[in-house]
């Protein structure tokens, strides 16, 4: 059974290291669904968030070829665990005036911001788990949707690790 | 303390204890051979890159030390690719330095100028691009510490023209230390007691070992577990020499063109006890017919070997010595009882095995290459180190020549590269001068890098090449006649060169038999030269390797005679 598993990675803030991992996935044909990086608090250190899918043989594989490469720090397997996870996604909506009231009340229900208006579109920052996104986007979908940028999943744990 | 980077290189390599570097100059790195022959450091010229990995590797399984080698930019780094992937797949501790264009040309497509840390990313163990002159000896360290410790393997340090030329204030370093990089020696202790439990219940075990008791130099360790315990043992062909082959425990080599008795054996087993494997393709054949009612055990420093290609019962992350020596200790305290009774029935059906189907040839008119090699070991008295290149030599060599000792048998056995025979030969006689060294060869393979015969000469080395012509690609051959209807399409190697001829164009001596009966004088008259020498045995054309497990059918599934 395959299954989806959040990989929270811990790597040396160096250039080439985004290339070794996606070099690892796509040699050994692992699927990555997303992936974020960025610096931690240790400017040395970057955090990488990698979504992936797999059989669990398949997983304990990818964890241990990436613990296997220099550069990578440590390895948490999010799943099964109890974490928090974030995904943030821009979308801009056509926005015709006799929609642009029941926009406004979705983003209002979703909580979700406003942050760029012009005379045809709304751009809206949403943020929230996958659930959330796809919701939202659903929603907007018969309204029209010009175009969307999504970050990728970030997840923390939430014991103090 | 003022100094360029070439000097530091030069430094810190004596500091590693590097006495030897394979290699090929070339703009970008005049810098550091100009440094280089201000020491005492000897460089072997080789005739092309891959020549020089390859050198290198050889030098290190023989040696049992890091390899280096040394190549230019562009296509000189791009030549030693093969080298590398094949120092790879066989995780042999090889340091590459390439030379680089200066780091304000990098990515402007500069003369000469390859991604060289891009392309060799898949097939290093590490690899890294030194900016600045200031990283270059911590770097150098890195890689050398890299290299040799844990599952060894090649690091390739890319060297920017510039960073060995500017000169700066150099502090000599202490020892390294990577924060993300700490293997496992040390096994768990709770697993060796399963293991102890499993040994002595077990009616039908097996051991299984492979390279990583050879790297680890852990051939006394697994003698001794072999036979307190009475375990019957085989090896992959990474692992030949791991094990005295002589032993009346060794079962011969397991695997596509293993003995019948071991690929037998791995069907029957209740416990496959394997010990610095990666259960390759070429060992399983079809995974699910593999070991199908054993339990099986798993010892490898790797630990993406292990449950990567087969399912483990217990699977022990350490080195193979250490992992060993420990469990060897365990099991002395241990009753173990009359295990040649308890076992006998097992080694009965072995024996059963063996003298129904054995390995062999029939010696008629025309020389059989087995018959070469055998004489070959008879005449050594299994002492000489065997190169050999790939195909049907490498399979003849590892079934017909005997080893009791590692480090005597040195192959390209994960990458399959031909060409690999000869330069590995001149690496392991650089490494072991008092030692008889015999490349064992095809006609077709022995031509991928014959040129290194022109390095044979310059460094005078007394290397002797056996060639097993047969005027054809062999082991395709072998699968075309098998599996093509025999359709030899592009297998004829016709044109080639008198290899006679081509020995003394190189100054080598260049001696051919083409009856059974000239074999054992020529080979006499050959190994005991004091000169480099070429054989060329004109042997049986259209002669196949067996046992053969066609690629995807179950271990006991052989094609035999």
């Amino acid at each position: 059974m395959e299954e989806k598993h959040i990989l929270s990675i811990l790597v040396d803030n160096e250039p080439g290291v985004l290339s070794r991992i996606s070099g690892l996935f796509s040699g050994r044909g692992f699927n990555i669904e997303s992936l974020c990086v960025a610096e931690t608090m240790d400017p040395l250190i970057s955090r990488l968030t990698l979504v992936t899918t797999g059989e669990p043989p398949i997983i304990e594989q990818i964890e241990k070829q990436l613990n296997k490469l220099i550069n990578v720090i440590k390895v948490h397997d999010l799943t099964g665990k109890e974490y928090v996870q974030r995904e943030m996604a821009l979308i801009k909506v056509v926005a015709k005036p006799e929609h642009r009231a029941e926009i406004l009340r979705t983003v209002d229900i979703f909580r979700c911001k406003i942050v760029d208006v012009g005379p045809d579109h709304y751009t809206i920052e949403v943020t929230g788990d996958e659930g959330k996104l796809s919701a939202l986007l659903n929603l907007l979908k018969p309204i029209g949707i010009k175009e969307i940028a999504r970050t990728g999943m970030i997840a923390l744990f939430r014991d103090p690790k | 303390m003022k100094l360029t980077g070439a000097q530091i290189m030069m430094k810190v390599l004596k500091e590693e204890g590097v006495e030897i570097i394979f290699g090929y100059p070339g703009g970008v790195v005049i810098d550091i051979y100009d440094e280089m022959e201000r020491t005492d450091i000897r460089h072997v010229l080789v005739r092309q890159e891959a020549c020089a990995v390859h050198a290198a590797d050889g030098y290190a399984r023989a040696g049992n030390r890091v390899g280096v080698c040394l190549v230019t930019s562009g296509p000189g780094a791009t030549n030693t690719v093969t080298g590398i992937a094949s120092a790879y797949m066989d995780s042999i501790p090889v340091v590459i330095f390439t030379g680089q264009v200066p780091t304000h040309l990098i990515g402007n497509d500069a003369f000469q100028e390859v991604d060289t840390v891009g392309i060799t990313r898949p097939i290093t163990k590490h690899n890294y691009l030194v900016k600045r002159t200031e990283d270059l000896a911590k770097i150098i360290k890195e890689a050398f510490y890299l290299a040799s410790s844990g599952r060894p393997g090649p690091v390739l340090v890319d060297i920017p023209k510039d960073v060995s030329v500017n000169q700066i204030d150099y502090k000599p370093l202490e020892k390294v230390k990577l924060k993300s990089y700490s293997p496992t020696y040390s096994p768990n202790v709770k697993q060796l007691h399963q293991v102890v439990k499993m040994i002595k219940k077990a009616k039908k075990p097996i051991i299984f070992a492979g390279g990583g008791v050879i790297l680890s130099r852990a051939a006394n360790e697994l003698t001794e577990l072999a036979r307190k315990t009475q375990i019957p043992l085989t090896t992959s062909l990474m692992g030949l020499g791991g094990f005295p082959g002589s032993d009346p425990l060794w079962l011969g080599m397991v695997g596509m063109h293993g003995t019948y008795r071991s690929n037998m054996s791995i069907g029957e087993c209740d416990l496959l006890f394997g010990i610095g494997v990666r259960f390759d393709d070429r060992v399983t054949g079809r995974i699910d017919a593999f070991a199908p009612n054993a339990k099986i055990i798993h010892i490898d420093i790797d630990p993406t070997s292990i449950r990567k290609n087969i399912p483990v019962t217990v699977p022990i992350v350490g080195d193979c010595k250490v992992t060993l020596a420990h469990l060897n200790k365990l099991l002395d305290k241990e009753d173990l009882g009359d295990l040649k009774k308890t076992r006998k029935q097992w080694f009965d059906q072995i024996e059963h095995w063996q003298s129904t189907k054995p390995l062999a040839y029939e010696q008629k008119d025309v020389i059989k290459p087995q018959f070469v090699v055998e004489k070959l070991y008879e005449l050594t008295k299994g002492d000489a180190i065997i190169t050999t290149e790939v195909g049907q030599n490498q399979m003849w060599a590892a079934q017909y020549y005997h080893y009791d000792r590692p480090n005597h048998f040195i192959t390209s056995g994960g990458l399959g590269c031909m060409g690999f025979g000869l330069p590995a030969a001149i690496g392991a006689q650089l490494a072991c001068p008092d030692k008889l060294v015999v490349d064992i060869a095809g006609d077709g393979s022995i031509q991928m890098n014959i040129q290194e015969m022109a390095t044979v000469a310059q460094c005078n080395l007394p290397i002797k090449v056996v060639i097993l012509n047969n005027g054809y690609l062999g082991m395709v051959r072998q699968w075309q006649q098998l599996f093509f209807d025999k359709r030899y399409a592009s297998t004829c190697m016709e044109h080639a060169p008198d290899f006679v001829k081509l020995a003394e164009a190189y100054g080598a001596v260049g001696l051919r038999a083409t009856k059974p009966e000239e074999v054992e004088p020529l080979l006499k008259e050959g190994l005991f030269s004091k000169k480099a020498v070429i054989m060329d045995f004109v042997v049986e054309k259209e002669e196949c390797v067996y046992p053969m497990i066609p690629a995807g059918a179950a271990a006991t599934e052989m094609l035999l005679v």
